[in-house]
């Protein structure tokens, strides 16, 4: 197999307040013989949210951060599922309308470069799926997960609107029986839990304005996953992460129950079944107790 | 000519429940004989001319036009007329399916449920053309192609309510319009001939059953048996506040601003000062608790070691060049 380079669009959070996801999706990519190039000169991708306000300008930043994998003449891969749906978006967008395309590449000559839409753009999730494949990522397990019920909670922007998941993504999955993130659990010989709010949103875009709505939506799904019997959750979205891990005392008061879930990053639950040292996977930045992993 | 069926086995657990004499819904199962050509609608009927009578349903037109039959299968939301079941064994890879009410919360019959609260807010937001006509015009108000493209289809909506019932926030918030709703008032908005533009503006810009409390999901999206893109209609209506300059000064918009702000500073979002700065210096108090968290897990850059985009120059011209819109 040819060897693996995507160019990594980190996203703002992975920088910020999830300082553990970047350390263990780069720790788990060495392990695997990854080889990724950080996209630096990346901005944000407005989080669903510029677009509210200015959507002409969304399309020309996120058409950048494209450009960027483009000169580098490699598939994008992106670590947050809000990034995927905001870059995919523009992408589709772009390459669909020929006229919008030259209204932003008018934008971007202004600083030298030009959207081609050579690159593709998909999430770490589905490259390790259909690009190193499960088997093998099952072959280099050295700590399996069997003693442990995983629930994978897949986030929204991964899985919808599915015919932008399966154009962009390149990966079929149901969004109403989503299975990528549980048949991963599985090769990591973990068992996934059957719940039924693993393809729910967590209500993390609406947490300022409406944080009663996104306490409840996370703290249903955490319910959820606790009354079927859960050991732990995994996200491969840094925002679902947020309200799942860093809220959860906040969320128990709106639900009135308690809740004690530990919550891991998809890189951090491969990580710790590749046998990489918890430190290494950034787990001592993980709000909800995760001593037990 | 062999004119043997080839058929598939299939079982049907099916949501049962009368609001008049049951205490509890049940769930009864129906194991069928299917053909590759049969609709859920099909089914429906099936089950009530071959098993019992009293199953309850709404269907009418059965051309997938008026949104009567809309239910949803293995929790996916279907119009029964349109979708074929074949292709739901193929979806799910299973031969069970689950048939349920679009909310089973609502339920009166099996299949039939209280829509009331969908049409009493489909109603809030002016559902119709508002516009001063002569009352003896001499010709027709004309509307071009590309003013009716403008529409962005928003006038395929059926309202089956496949999208209102598969939304989330309008589960957890009852005052929430839903997606319809707004795909409705998006499509008169944008409707060359009304009047009413402002005033159904200043209705879906109202914090908790306005546009700001979409959490963004793409259910609606993923639901729409039309495509309508109900999601694609309320980005739109919130350009619209902004452009109407109808877009009051609060925590939502200034958090969608605030996007903008952060982007010209460092390229990247500076997380804690878009919170501070939707919030407010006041507002911003009540997040304590979880900075306090998160500062001891390392999880908050303070702002001196706020990390910068490479190239910032490039976004920084891009952001004078390219905006079109200001608050």
């Amino acid at each position: 197999m040819a060897e693996l380079k995507y160019a990594l669009y980190t996203g703002c959070t992975a920088r910020e307040s999830t300082p553990e996801l970047l350390m263990s999706t780069l720790a788990v990519a060495e392990k695997l013989g990854i080889e990724l190039v950080l996209l630096d000169e990346a901005s944000c991708c407005g989080a669903s949210h510029l677009q509210d306000f200015d959507d002409f300008l969304s399309l020309v930043l996120n058409a950048r951060n494209i450009c960027y994998a483009e000169k580098l003449e490699l598939p994008m891969i992106t670590i947050c599922n809000t990034c995927q749906l905001n870059t995919a978006m523009t992408k589709e967008r772009l390459d669909n309308d020929d006229d919008l395309k030259s209204q932003v590449n008018e934008k971007l000559a202004e600083v030298g470069l030009e959207y081609k839409g050579t690159s593709s753009v998909r999430h770490f999730l589905y490259a390790l799926i259909e690009d190193y494949g499960l088997d093998k990522l099952a072959e280099k397990v050295e700590k399996p997960l069997s003693d442990f019920n995983v629930a994978a909670f897949y986030g929204c922007h991964n899985i919808r609107p599915s015919h932008l998941h399966t154009e962009q993504n390149g990966s079929e999955e149901n969004p109403y029986n989503p299975t990528s993130l549980d048949r991963l659990i599985e090769a990591l010989q973990g068992k996934s839990v059957d719940y039924e709010s693993k393809n729910k949103c967590c209500g993390f875009h609406a947490d300022l304005q409406a944080p009663k709505t996104a306490n409840r939506l996370t703290g249903t799904a955490l319910l959820d996953a606790m009354d079927n019997d859960a050991d732990m959750m995994v996200t491969p979205c840094p925002l679902c992460h947020l309200n799942m891990d860093v809220k959860q005392h906040a969320v128990a008061k709106e639900m009135g129950r308690d809740i004690a879930m530990p919550v891991l990053h998809l890189p951090q639950l491969i990580g710790l079944a590749l046998g990489i040292e918890p430190q290494k996977l950034g787990l001592q930045h993980n709000v909800a107790d995760v001593t037990f992993v | 000519m062999s004119t043997e069926r080839i058929t598939k086995k299939i079982t049907f657990k099916t949501f049962r429940f009368n609001a008049e004499t049951d205490y509890l819904p049940y769930f009864k199962t129906y194991e069928m004989e299917v053909g590759k050509d049969e609709l859920v609608l099909d089914i429906l009927n099936r089950i009530k001319w071959e098993f019992d009578g009293s199953f309850s349903y709404r269907r009418s037109c059965r051309h997938g036009i008026c949104g009567a039959c809309a239910i949803k299968v293995n929790g996916k939301p279907v119009l029964s007329c349109k979708q074929n079941v074949w292709e739901l064994l193929e979806i799910f890879k299973t031969d069970t399916l689950l048939l349920e009410p679009q909310n089973k919360g609502r339920a009166v019959k099996d299949m039939i449920i209280d829509r009331s609260d969908f049409w009493e807010k489909h109603a809030k937001l002016k559902p119709y053309l508002e516009a001063e006509i002569d009352e003896h015009p001499e010709e027709e108000i004309r509307v071009s192609p590309k003013e009716a493209e403008a529409l962005l289809e928003a006038d395929y909506c059926i309202q089956c309510g496949s999208c209102y019932y598969a939304c989330p926030v309008v589960e957890v918030n009852e005052e929430y319009f839903g997606p319809a709703q707004f795909a409705k008032a998006y499509r008169f908005n944008a409707d060359v001939r009304d009047n009413a533009k402002t005033e159904r503006l200043e209705k879906v810009r109202e914090m908790g059953p306005g546009v700001w409390d979409c959490v963004k999901c793409m259910e609606c999206a993923e639901a729409c048996p039309k495509d309508v893109n109900p999601i694609e209609k309320i980005t739109k209506l919130h350009n619209q506040l902004f452009e109407e300059g109808l877009a009051q000064d609060n925590v939502a918009t200034r958090h969608a601003v605030g996007f903008k702000h952060s982007i010209v500073k460092h390229g990247i979002l500076d997380e804690g000062e878009l919170v501070r700065y939707s919030e407010g210096n006041i507002g911003v108090l009540k997040h304590l608790p979880e900075a306090i968290a998160m500062f001891k897990k390392g999880k908050i850059v303070m702002p001196w070691n706020m990390p910068k985009s490479k190239n910032l120059d490039e976004i920084q011209t891009l952001v004078k060049s390219s905006s079109k819109v200001k608050f």
